[in-house]
């Protein structure tokens, strides 16, 4: 694997040139939000938190999903860059019901934590709040569509980490809903094995075990990487 | 099928087509077969055969002839008289029609004749649509008497794939999908990718609303489509071929079917191709129904049966399409100039249109002009021709307000700048785009944001949702122009909206988000006083919008108002 030089905010840094722009962002610990991204399964390039300047590029890039390339010189943290990250937080925020006060993830929510790193501290845009259903239909999860921000993780997770593919995406747009088996009832779905990775990748509490109340749902992700390590590099630490 | 075979194909059918004293030829396209074609082309034949006129009198049914408004539209062809075409045929004029020009001393109608020589045709120049409505688009031979393959016969023994590519480039042929990057650049970074496997696809998915061209093209000379290809997979390496037919257009998809079968049953397509060590087959797929499985890379995903989707780029599909292998992909109509560039040279094609935009564009015109449908231009035409020459100008003693081009991912040209050139650059310096090829026409009773608002909406219902600014940026710039429409707009509600609309052309994922805002940028900048008038005087200029509502923050007085205002009515009554 050979090795290329870019430039992040001006600081020259080495990188392989099989990774990507947000891996080695976050090597020279810079902070960079993200919410579709999850180490351990594909990118998706989806919520746009990630964007960066790359000079002589017209167009803003995903550093989840841009290959490093030599000789190239980024910028995460312009003024430009940064609004747009506000307006992204806010859209999400106005999209579905985002009540904190009384969310189960209060407190550990990722929305919530980036809303609050880069100062949202209001919405300009109108609350679109639909009523959408909760499903609470499995016996350990429940799904809770209001608090969804159609990240994908849970998708991905499903599909690529444990095989079963229980969940996916229907419809378009702001229309677009996370689905369980082919649009049934979680509880009525087979192919579920029950393990809980989507509950635990979820950002938001849209995805939640039973029994949790306000505040109490802590997502843990670092099961994914114990469980990748293992498969891949045979590591088995606990 | 070797070369000799192919023109001696040809030269049996043009013997054919000339043993007839006369030829009636309907337009059997969509428009005007929803206007009554299949009535008149029955008449037509139920004609002939009961005057016993078969060896004299040939009924075809053809592809589009153009001013589709003013279907069901039948030439006539005779032997030693000019053609002529006469337009709103019914069954009963269509007998007429063939009783004048089959008599042994023909004669034109005087009734519902459209000049050959009227400003419609004579701007027009037919390179893509050279056969339309000619040919008969499900026999082979009509296509082959044209010269029809004679273009891939000649790439295949004369000419290398380098040489292929080269006078692509040499042509100046641009995309005509909409994005208009060079089409021989393309061809020649597919031919160098490194790649076991490559893959050709045409895109027929033509979602813009109101738009017809590359329907009309796969219609009426589906041919010229499969030529093009399959010179493409010849020149970039490939032997698999798709095209991608939008799902509304089944019958595009059956003509392309058909001509699919009968080129493979001739030998030019599928393996060995006209006797050559080239093979190369062609298959459908159907589109899946969403405006944005036109974008390249969702395309793909939809090819490969997965959801339709786009996804980030690099890699482009020139690197990894397909199954990860190399993938040329071009629009129809792009597809369409290929034949013509191999058989007259890339200087003639070179020749036509202005500097950095070669060749002839389809349009499809709508709107409030007197004679809509399809029409084929050279480039730097101005709009002023095309709408006042071609189209005939704007009906009713109305004045002419603005033209939309490019459809949801365009913008409205006003009358200022109607003497602007079309081509592709001077279109983006107005703050639209040549796009596919929609062109609607609005008088003066259009109201801007109105418009604005109807595209907005067609994006937010087409938007695919992966990313976040075009997802709820569309909603949400929706709902400020219904508000604007409304009249419950307050000037800050411009300021959100125009900072949305950059931001969301800065950082969506796809073309789709990337341009939606270009609509209601476009009138923004020449129509910014209306967008004002919304908003400050709550009156809509143009007499559409009700303006029945008020800003939150004024229902208190409005409220107020109007129960003064009921009061006084009901004490004089
Ligand atoms: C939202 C969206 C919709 C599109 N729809 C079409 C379409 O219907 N037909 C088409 O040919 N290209 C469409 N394109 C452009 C294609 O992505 C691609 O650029 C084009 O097919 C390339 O062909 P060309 O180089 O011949 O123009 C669309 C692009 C976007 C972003
Ligand atoms: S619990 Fe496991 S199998 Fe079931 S939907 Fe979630 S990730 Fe898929
Ligand atoms: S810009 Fe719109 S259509 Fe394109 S990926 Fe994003 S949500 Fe989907
Ligand atoms: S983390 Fe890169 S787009 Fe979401």
């Amino acid at each position: 694997m050979s090795v290329v030089t870019l430039h992040i905010n001006d600081e020259l840094v080495s990188a392989r040139s099989d990774q990507k722009l947000l891996e080695v962002i976050r090597e020279q610990g810079i902070d960079i939000p993200t919410l579709c991204h999850l180490e351990g399964v594909s990118d998706l390039g989806g919520c746009r938190l990630c964007l960066v300047e790359v000079q002589g590029s017209s167009k803003l890039l995903a550093a989840c999903v841009t290959p490093v390339q030599e000789g190239m010189s980024v910028y995460t943290h312009s003024e430009r860059l940064v609004r747009y990250r506000r307006m992204i937080l806010e859209l999400l925020l106005s999209e579905r019901t985002h009540t904190c006060a009384v969310c189960v993830t209060n407190g550990h929510c990722e929305l919530q934590y980036e809303a609050a790193e880069l100062g949202v501290d209001h919405v300009r845009y109108e609350y679109l709040a639909p009523q959408l259903h909760l499903d609470a239909s499995h016996a350990r999860f429940t799904l809770d569509h209001n608090r969804c921000i159609l990240c994908q993780r849970c998708v991905r997770v499903c599909d690529e980490v444990e095989g079963a593919h229980t969940l996916d995406i229907m419809g378009r747009g702001a229309n677009g809903r996370v689905i369980t088996g082919l649009n049934r009832p979680w509880g009525e779905c087979v192919s579920c094995t029950s393990c809980g990775k989507c509950v635990q990748v979820c950002p938001t509490g849209a995805l939640f075990f039973k029994g949790s109340s306000v505040g109490e749902m802590e997502k843990r992700h670092a099961f994914l990487s114990w469980i990748l390590n293992g498969r891949e590099r045979k590591e088995w630490q606990w | 099928m070797n070369r000799p075979e192919l023109q001696a194909m040809g030269e049996r059918e043009r013997e054919r087509q000339q043993s007839y004293r006369c030829r009636l030829l309907c337009c059997a396209s969509t428009p005007c077969l929803s206007s009554g074609a299949t009535a008149v082309i029955e008449a037509l034949k139920q004609f002939v055969k009961e005057q016993e006129l078969d060896a004299d009198v040939l009924v075809t049914a053809t592809g589009c002839m153009g001013p589709c408004s003013r279907g069901p539209l039948v030439t006539v062809q005779t032997r030693d008289l000019e053609d002529v075409v006469y337009e709103h045929v019914t069954p009963e004029l269509a007998r007429d029609i063939a009783l004048a020009h089959a008599a042994p001393e023909p004669r034109a109608l005087e009734r519902n004749l459209l000049a050959a020589d009227s400003p419609f045709f004579a701007k027009q120049k037919k390179v893509v649509l050279s056969n339309s409505g000619l040919i008969d688009p499900e026999r082979l031979e009509c296509y082959v008497a044209r010269g029809g393959y004679g273009a891939l016969a000649n790439a295949l023994r004369e000419m290398t794939p380098v040489e292929v590519c080269e006078a692509i480039t040499r042509s100046g042929l641009r995309g005509r999908g909409g994005a208009g990057y060079p089409t021989g650049l393309k061809w020649d970074l597919v031919r160098k990718a490194p790649g076991t496997r490559k893959f050709v696809i045409a895109n027929g998915d033509e979602g813009d609303p109101g738009a017809y061209m590359d329907r009309t093209l796969m219609e009426s000379d589906p041919h010229r489509v499969l030529e093009g290809m399959a010179i493409a997979g010849y020149a970039v390496g490939a032997e698999q071929g798709y095209i991608y037919v939008r799902g509304e257009y089944p019958i595009a998809a059956k003509r392309l079917e058909n001509a699919i079968r009968m080129a493979e049953r001739r030998g030019l397509l599928g393996g060995r191709v006209l006797d050559s060590s080239f093979s190369f087959r062609i298959d459908i797929r159907i589109g899946a129904g969403a405006f944005v499985c036109g974008e390249e890379t969702a395309l793909m995903a939809s090819v490969m049966g997965r959801r339709g989707q786009p996804s980030p780029r690099p890699p482009y599909p020139a690197q990894s399409g397909l199954w990860g292998m190399p993938t040329l992909i071009n629009n129809v109509e792009t597809f369409g100039n290929i034949a013509p560039i191999i058989d007259n040279g890339a200087e003639w094609y070179a020749a036509i249109g202005t500097d950095k935009s070669k060749g002839t564009k389809i349009f499809a015109l709508a709107g409030t002009v007197a004679t809509t449908g399809l029409i084929e231009v050279p480039m730097g035409i101005s709009l002023r021709e095309i709408i006042f020459d071609i189209g005939g100008g704007i009906p009713n003693g109305r004045a002419f307000k603005a033209a939309q081009t490019g459809g949801p991912s365009g913008g409205c040209i006003p009358a200022e700048h109607l003497d602007t050139p079309v081509d592709y650059d001077s279109l983006r310096r107005l703050g639209s785009i040549m796009g596919s090829g929609g062109l609607v026409v609005m008088d003066d009773t259009s109201c801007m944001p109105d418009v604005a608002k109807f595209f907005m909406e067609f994006c937010m219902d087409e938007s695919c949702g992966k990313c976040v600014p075009c997802r709820v940026g569309t909603v949400q710039l929706h709902r400020l122009l219904e508000h604007i429409t409304n009249g419950s707009a307050t000037p800050r509600d411009m300021e959100t909206l125009e900072e949305l609309c950059v931001m969301m052309q800065e950082t969506s994922l796809c073309g789709l988000g990337q341009s939606a805002p270009n609509p209601l940028l476009s009138t923004l900048r020449y129509f910014r006083e209306e967008y004002q008038a919304h908003i400050l005087e709550r009156t809509c200029p143009a007499g559409k919008c009700t303006m029945d509502h008020v800003p939150p923050l004024e229902q208190g007085a409005e409220l107020q108002r109007r129960s003064r205002s009921t009061t006084s009515d009901s004490e004089v009554s």
